[in-house]
Formats: structure tokens, C-alpha cells, sequence
């Protein structure tokens, strides 16, 4: 076992198990987005992050990642996580305004304001598809493409490939498109928005998704 | 050459080649080095080389006289530069209507051309010897020193100096944890930015338990303006072969890999060169130097990522893999490349060890620092006298190193600032010139050692435009993996972009702060985490400058083109024309000895007018 300090208490955590899972385990609640538990950690949508060290020679690590170790100071909850963690969220909300998680995790941190220019993506690359489609489906249909602000998501050749056995699993896992909402629009006083929802992949992957009836895209969205 | 066809097996058969190597030195004494590097090349040495090569058997001169192409020799400013040996007289801007003379007149009869010296930009003397010209006297050259005598393409120059002595040395009378007391004893610290102890690394990877380890030279050296690494491969590659053969003896690795960069094709040529010579002479291989030590060398072309700079990415790169960091831990001295121990070292930190095994630790360190021993390769760009490749001791001042060795800010401008470590260090104003150059002090004042890039900028510099193109680089550069550094990053460069041109207030200034405090905090890897330091480092130092866009809508330095403009002054012009015949936009008009007028609407500010003006008429406001 491993014993640490995990927000001044003492902890004891089997070896291997990492500071998210330990602080999950504790009850301690870390927002994710790229986290699932049946994915390996990813570490990129940093909003896991917690303080580890002693004050004044602490840093911040992404929990999902860090496995626990023996003696160490771990805060989850310090003013330097928790306001590192609110303009991350706002940063989130100004860039993929249309997500209900993203939008339902700004209400939880109490993210009240976007300074930030808005755009509209409809992806924030947290790579969850990816992976399940990797890890779980053993489909490698999808992956990465470019770098930096030319990063997105697509098939190999930007083509329709027998590899995409058309699970949508990619689609149920993701956090960005799975449900949008845009909250109760001035006129009508209702949302709606999944009404009119269009899934995100025909933009990328021509006619692929359309075989899916019903979509799952749009199940997703009704359900909301 | 006999000798060099053969396998060295024993240390006695190293020794021996050495002595022979130096004996036919020096029956040759009399020779030219010619500087191949990037600059010079650029200017023409390689033909001016070949010309001379023609002069000299024209003469019959080849047999007594060598001429070697050399690696950098370090002033770059003044090339195609040409050294004559034994003298060291230094002869600078060597065009090839020149090499008769130089031969009939220097090699000859040992005269000197007068036209062709240095002079000297700060007492206005000219030099004749190359130790005598203050660039090169008040540095301490040691990994630099041995360029002006190695062709790099010839492991018998780098024998004939005791080379691969320090690998015969260690593979016969040392233990690993010998070598690394010696590295660590060294205060050698790593030389590719961070600036971890070298002992240490080697430490850590020595006493995981694993059947194969790896050690790695990482050569991807990216930061615009540095050549440091560059230099020392295509200058003395042979010497970073050696450290690498001995960190690969350290660690317990039997695979080293150099990860160079696809832009560096000479570079990459010449190590593969050395490598081939190297085999060959049984330096590296099975059971090296008659020991029971085996060590191979791959060469890993990168494909041009800033970010596989990044060890955990270069790792990825190496594997074939996205060239993407991940998160550590795990370390990569725990699982690097092939999910096995691997230990990445700067080319510097490498070519180092085998001056710190010959000279000891404790002669080592007497150099640098309490800290960091040794010296440090800068290359020094951006608006000073003499532009180039300086080896200093750690800890000296930034302005010795500008003003003493730089000879000063170019057509008598005053200094501003000096931006160290590559786009993600910091700016240092005038006020920190006299910071020791050292790892712990530069970070503590805002900026960082990384490789050893320093650019130099006069009062022409605007800060902000500057911060906004390191941002531009580094935003570009971005493999765009985690959320805050993609996004975080392209937003920075947004506000910034406003700033410079006049569209931005003081609540948004206080959310860049905001921002970039918070990306420097939350990303993965180093790239993310000091790409707010130009931001942030501008902005500690030169924060009245940022006010001034954004509150005055006026840019000092006069760069920002959205916020200058140009006029003409009725009382100055005489009307003489030139300006608008010169003015790409057609914006200028005027009849003939009538003063002139500039359309703003058509204006593109490109500042033509200006440097046309001779009678001073046209104003930057």
C-alpha cells in the first residue's frame, strides 16, 4: 500500500493506482473531460489537475496521470487549482459553448462569465473517441490529424474505410457533441437546439454516419 | 594511413595511432583553415576553399601547405573568414580575387594584407591574429577550441589531438559509477535547457534494472537564431561521438541514437561520416578498444517539430510514432524509448564529457560557477557588432558578453534588451546586464538558460511585437495535444495581436496576465509551460511599453504598423521627389520642387520614404 496526504488527511492507496482514482476513491470530487475509466489517461483536457509538494515548492500535475506515491502532498482543492480550473472551464465554455457537459460543468465550478472571445467548435480534442475506438473496438478507424490549432479528428485520408464498423461509439463517448444545449433562447423560451441537431461527423466523414439509423448522434440529443 | 585501415584493439594500438597522427601534424604545419560552416558557406567559402585548393597545387604547395574546411569559426558577421596557421592570422570577407594574394603574399612571404584584417568596431584598430581580436580573446574556448584545427570530415585530425583518448581512458581504468562520480563531481549540468545535473540523469539510468538501455543525443535543435549544437556536430562531430560512447558506457547502454533534425543536412552528413570512421577504427562496435564494452550508433532524422525537442516526443519520434509529448511520469529513465531505461542528452552537455574525464572534475569545475560547472556555447544574433558562436564560463555577466565580446549594439544604437533562451525564454532589460549568465539566475529573473540562443535588440525593438512573434512561433509549434496550450496559446497570440494594433483595453490586459499565468501552470510539457514566459517576461520589464499601445494607441519603438504613421515635413522637403518615386504604394504625391504630401489612406507604412529622405523630412510618428 501506499500512503500519502491526499488534502491533509492520511491515505492509504494500492500501488499503481493514480491520484484521480484515489481521490475518486475518497470521495473527493476532480472534474474530466478526457478521463473514462475504460480508456488509459490521456492527460490533456488538464482539468484534473491538483497541487502536489510542499507549499511554496508545489506544482500542478494532472491527477489521472500521476500515480500516488509514498509520502506525498497532494491538495485537490487549493485557491491555485481551483482558480487554475475556473479559467481552464471558461477557456472551455468560450471555445465549445454548445456542449450541456461543458455547460453543466461551469454551473458546478461556478463559471459565470466568458471573457474570452467566443468561438463555436464542435470538438475539443479530448481524443475519448480515439481511443475507444482504439482500445475498445480495436477499429483504428479514427486518430489525429495535423498540429496545434490545425488539430482535428478524422479518418485516415479524410475517406470512408471498412475499419469504422460504424459502432458510434465514438459519438456516445463524446463530450462535446453528445448533447447540446444552448439553454432557453429569448424568443421561444425553450432550447430546441436538439431538434435541429445535425451530427457533427457528416462534416468530416461524407455519408458514413447516415447508414446509422437512427442516428446516435440524435438519440443522444432527444434524450437530453 | 596505414594504421587507419586497421581495428583498434587495445588501448596501447589508440595510443600509438595518435603519436604517429600528431608527428605527421606536425611535419605540417603551414595550413589554411578555410570556415565551412552555414555562414560562410552562404557567402561563398566552400568555392573560395576550392579556388585556393587549385592555387595551391597550381604552386605546388599542396604538398607542404594543408587546407582544411573547417566547422564554425566563430565570427560570423565577417564571413567567408580564412585563418593562416601557424601565424593565426585571421583574414575576414575573402573574396576569390583575393586567394592569389593570400597565397603569394601570406604563405609565401609571410606578409600581411592589410585590407582583408579585422577591425576592430569599438577602438577602430585592425587585428592581426585571430587570439588577438577581443571576440575571440576574452572568450574561453573549449568545445569551440578545437574547430580552427579539425577538418570534420577527418577522424585523423580529432586523433592527432588525443581524441577518443578520454574513451580509451575510461574503457581501461574506469568503473560506470566511476565515470558518473567524475560527470557528477563535474557539476556538469544539461545544456538543452533544463539544465539537470548530467551526473545525475546518468545516475538514475544506470541503476534501473533492464536487459537493454538507451541513451540518446538529442540534436533537434530548433530555437530560431541557435546554432550552438549545429556547430559542435558539423564542427567536431567526433566529439560528440565520444561522449556519447562514454555515457553510453555510464549508463550500461549498448544503443546510442543522435536525433537530428531533417534541417540540418550537413550536420546529418557528417555524422554519419564520423560514425563510418569511428566503425571502422573499431571505436565503436563489439568489444571496443579490446574491452568488453559494445556500443552501436543510429542516426534518427527528425522531420521538423520544434516540439520533438521535448524528450518524451523525441522518444515518440524516434519509435516512428506522432512526434507528441506525453504526460510524464513515468520518467523516461524509467520507460523510454522501446518501453526501456533511456537517458537523452544536449549534443553540448555530450561533447563536454570527454574534456571532463581527460582534464578531471575538480580542473573542470574550477570554470562556471559554484553551481554549474564548465563553459557555455551562446550564439550571439540580433543587433550586436560581432554576430556568432561565443564560449564563455558560466556566470558571466550578460554584458561582458554583449558589450566586451559582442563589441557592443550596432551603428551606435542603445541597448534594450536581450532575449535568452530560445522564443520560450525571457526578455532582460538593461537593468539585469549585470546577471550572471546561470541556469538558477536567469529562471529566478524571468527568463532561462534553454540552449543558449541570445538575441540582442536595440532601441528599435518593440516589446510587444516581439512578444507576439515568439508567441506566433510558439503557437505554430504547439502539437496541440493539451487543451491549455492549444487553445490557451492561439488565444494569447489573439490579444497580444490586438495590442499591437491598438485594439485592445486594460481588462483584457489584465486577462492575458490572467491567461498566461495559468497556461504556464497547467500544461504538459516544457514547451507549453514556458511559452508565456516572452509574455510574461515583457511584461514584468516592460509593462509602460504594453501601457502605451493600449491606453495611447501609440507604439514607442515605432514597429507597430497599425499604430505609426508617416508625414512629411513642409519646411524640409525640397521637393527633390525621390520619396515618392521609391514609394511601392504610389501614396506619395507632389509637384517638383514643391513640397511633397503622403496619402494615408494609400499608405502602406513600409517606412521606404523614411530611409529614402536624405534631407530628414519624413516623420515616424
Amino acid at each position: 500500500m501506499i500512503n500519502f496526504m491526499l488534502n491533509g488527511l492520511d491515505v492509504a492507496v494500492e500501488k499503481g493506482t493514480t491520484l484521480l482514482e484515489a481521490a475518486r476513491f475518497y470521495g473527493i470530487e476532480i472534474p474530466t473531460l478526457c478521463h473514462n475509466e475504460g480508456l488509459s489517461p490521456y492527460g490533456a483536457c488538464r482539468l484534473c489537475l491538483v497541487e502536489i509538494g510542499e507549499p511554496g515548492k508545489s506544482r500542478l500535475v494532472t491527477s489521472c496521470t500521476y500515480p500516488a506515491q509514498e509520502g506525498l502532498q497532494v491538495r485537490t482543492h487549493s485557491e491555485r487549482v481551483v482558480k487554475t480550473r475556473k479559467v481552464i472551464i471558461e477557456l472551455y465554455l468560450a471555445t465549445c459553448p454548445s456542449s450541456k457537459t461543458i455547460q453543466d460543468l461551469a454551473s458546478r465550478y461556478h463559471v459565470t462569465r466568458v471573457r474570452f472571445r467566443r468561438k463555436h467548435d464542435d470538438c475539443i480534442l479530448c481524443g475519448l473517441c480515439i481511443r475507444y475506438c482504439n482500445e475498445q473496438m480495436q477499429g483504428k478507424a479514427i486518430g489525429f490529424v495535423n498540429r496545434g490549432v490545425e488539430r482535428r479528428i478524422t479518418t485516415p485520408f479524410n475517406r470512408k474505410f471498412e475499419e469504422c464498423r460504424l459502432c458510434g461509439g465514438c459519438i456516445y463517448i463524446c463530450p462535446a457533441c453528445q448533447a447540446r444545449c444552448q439553454g432557453p433562447q429569448e424568443g421561444s423560451g425553450v432550447c430546441n437546439a436538439c431538434l435541429n441537431l445535425s451530427p457533427p461527423c457528416l462534416d468530416h466523414f461524407g455519408d458514413a454516419m447516415c447508414y446509422m439509423d437512427p442516428c446516435v448522434a440524435c438519440e443522444q440529443g432527444r434524450k437530453g | 594511413m596505414v594504421a587507419l585501415q586497421t581495428c583498434l584493439q587495445s588501448l596501447p594500438e589508440l595510443l600509438n595511432l595518435q603519436q604517429e597522427l600528431k608527428r605527421k601534424q606536425e611535419q605540417r604545419k603551414n595550413y589554411l583553415a578555410v570556415c565551412g560552416d552555414t555562414g560562410c558557406t552562404a557567402w561563398g567559402s566552400k568555392h573560395i576553399k576550392d579556388v585556393f585548393q587549385q592555387c595551391l597545387e597550381q604552386k605546388g604547395l599542396n604538398h607542404t601547405t594543408g587546407l582544411k574546411f573547417t566547422g564554425c569559426l566563430g565570427l560570423c558577421e565577417s564571413g567567408p573568414v580564412v585563418i593562416v596557421f601557424p601565424q593565426g592570422i585571421f583574414y575576414q570577407k575573402v573574396r576569390e580575387s583575393d586567394i592569389e594574394e593570400i597565397v603569394e603574399k601570406t604563405l609565401l612571404q609571410g606578409e600581411i594584407i592589410d585590407r582583408l584584417l579585422y577591425q576592430d568596431p569599438v577602438s577602430g584598430e585592425k587585428i592581426i591574429y585571430a587570439g588577438e581580436i577581443p571576440f575571440y580573446r576574452k572568450q574561453e574556448r573549449v568545445l569551440l577550441a578545437d574547430n580552427w584545427s579539425i577538418d570534420p570530415s577527418s577522424i585523423e585530425d580529432y586523433l592527432a589531438l588525443d581524441g577518443y583518448g578520454a574513451l580509451g581512458r575510461v574503457l581501461h581504468s574506469m568503473s560506470s559509477a566511476q565515470v558518473i562520480k567524475e560527470i557528477k563531481d563535474s557539476r556538469l549540468r544539461g545544456r538543452g535547457g533544463a539544465g539537470f545535473p548530467a551526473g545525475l540523469k546518468w545516475q538514475e539510468c544506470n541503476e534501473m534494472v533492464s536487459a537493454q538501455k538507451y541513451i540518446i543525443c538529442n540534436a533537434d535543435e530548433g530555437d530560431p537564431g541557435a546554432f550552438m549544437d549545429r556547430s559542435l556536430l558539423e564542427g567536431n562531430p567526433h566529439s560528440v561521438l565520444e561522449g556519447l560512447i562514454i555515457g553510453g558506457f555510464a549508463v550500461g547502454a549498448a544503443e546510442g541514437i543522435i536525433y537530428i533534425r531533417a534541417e540540418y543536412p550537413t550536420a546529418v552528413q557528417k555524422i554519419r561520416l564520423a560514425i563510418g570512421q569511428a566503425e571502422a577504427l573499431g571505436l565503436l562496435g563489439e568489444n571496443i578498444l579490446g574491452s568488453s564494452f559494445n556500443f552501436r550508433i543510429g542516426v534518427s532524422v527528425g522531420a521538423g517539430a520544434f516540439v520533438c525537442g521535448e524528450t518524451s516526443a523525441l522518444v515518440a519520434s524516434v519509435q516512428g510514432r506522432v512526434g507528441e509529448p506525453r504526460q510524464k511520469p513515468p520518467h523516461l529513465a524509467e520507460r523510454g524509448y522501446n518501453n526501456r531505461p533511456t537517458v537523452i542528452n544536449n549534443v553540448e552537455t555530450l561533447a563536454n564529457v570527454p574534456h571532463i574525464i581527460n582534464r578531471g572534475a575538480e580542473t573542470y569545475r574550477l570554470t562556471g560557477t559554484k553551481k554549474s560547472g564548465g563553459t557555455k556555447i551562446f550564439s550571439l544574433v540580433g543587433k550586436v557588432n560581432n554576430t556568432g558562436l561565443v564560449e564563455v564560463p558560466l556566470g558571466m555577466p550578460l554584458r561582458e558578453i554583449i558589450f566586451a565580446i559582442g563589441g557592443g549594439i550596432k551603428g551606435g544604437k542603445a541597448f534594450k534588451a536581450v532575449q535568452t533562451g530560445g522564443p520560450s525564454g525571457g526578455c532582460l532589460p538593461a537593468s539585469m546586464l549585470d546577471l550572471p549568465t546561470d541556469f538558477d539566475e536567469l529562471s529566478a529573473a524571468g527568463s532561462m538558460m534553454g540552449s543558449g540562443g541570445m538575441i540582442v535588440m536595440d532601441e528599435e525593438t518593440c516589446m510587444v511585437d516581439l512578444a507576439r512573434y515568439f508567441l506566433k512561433f510558439l503557437n505554430d509549434e504547439s502539437c496541440g495535444r493539451c487543451f491549455t496550450c492549444r487553445e490557451g496559446l492561439s488565444r494569447m497570440l489573439e490579444m497580444v495581436e490586438a495590442i499591437t494594433k491598438g485594439q485592445s483595453s486594460m481588462v483584457e490586459f489584465e486577462l492575458l496576465k490572467e491567461l498566461a499565468a495559468v497556461v504556464k501552470d497547467s500544461t504538459m510539457c516544457g514547451l507549453g509551460q514556458t511559452a508565456a514566459n516572452p509574455v510574461l517576461s515583457t511584461i514584468r520589464y516592460f509593462e509602460e511599453e504594453y501601457r502605451a499601445h493600449i491606453e495611447e494607441g501609440r507604439c514607442p519603438a515605432g514597429v507597430c504598423r497599425d499604430l505609426i504613421s508617416f508625414n512629411i515635413n513642409a519646411e524640409l522637403c525640397n521637393g527633390c521627389g525621390a520619396c515618392r518615386r521609391k514609394c511601392p504604394a504610389e501614396a506619395i504625391e507632389g509637384e517638383s520642387k514643391t513640397p511633397h504630401l503622403i496619402r494615408t489612406e494609400l499608405c502602406t507604412k513600409c517606412g521606404i520614404c523614411l530611409e529614402t529622405c536624405r534631407y530628414h523630412a519624413v516623420n515616424k510618428l
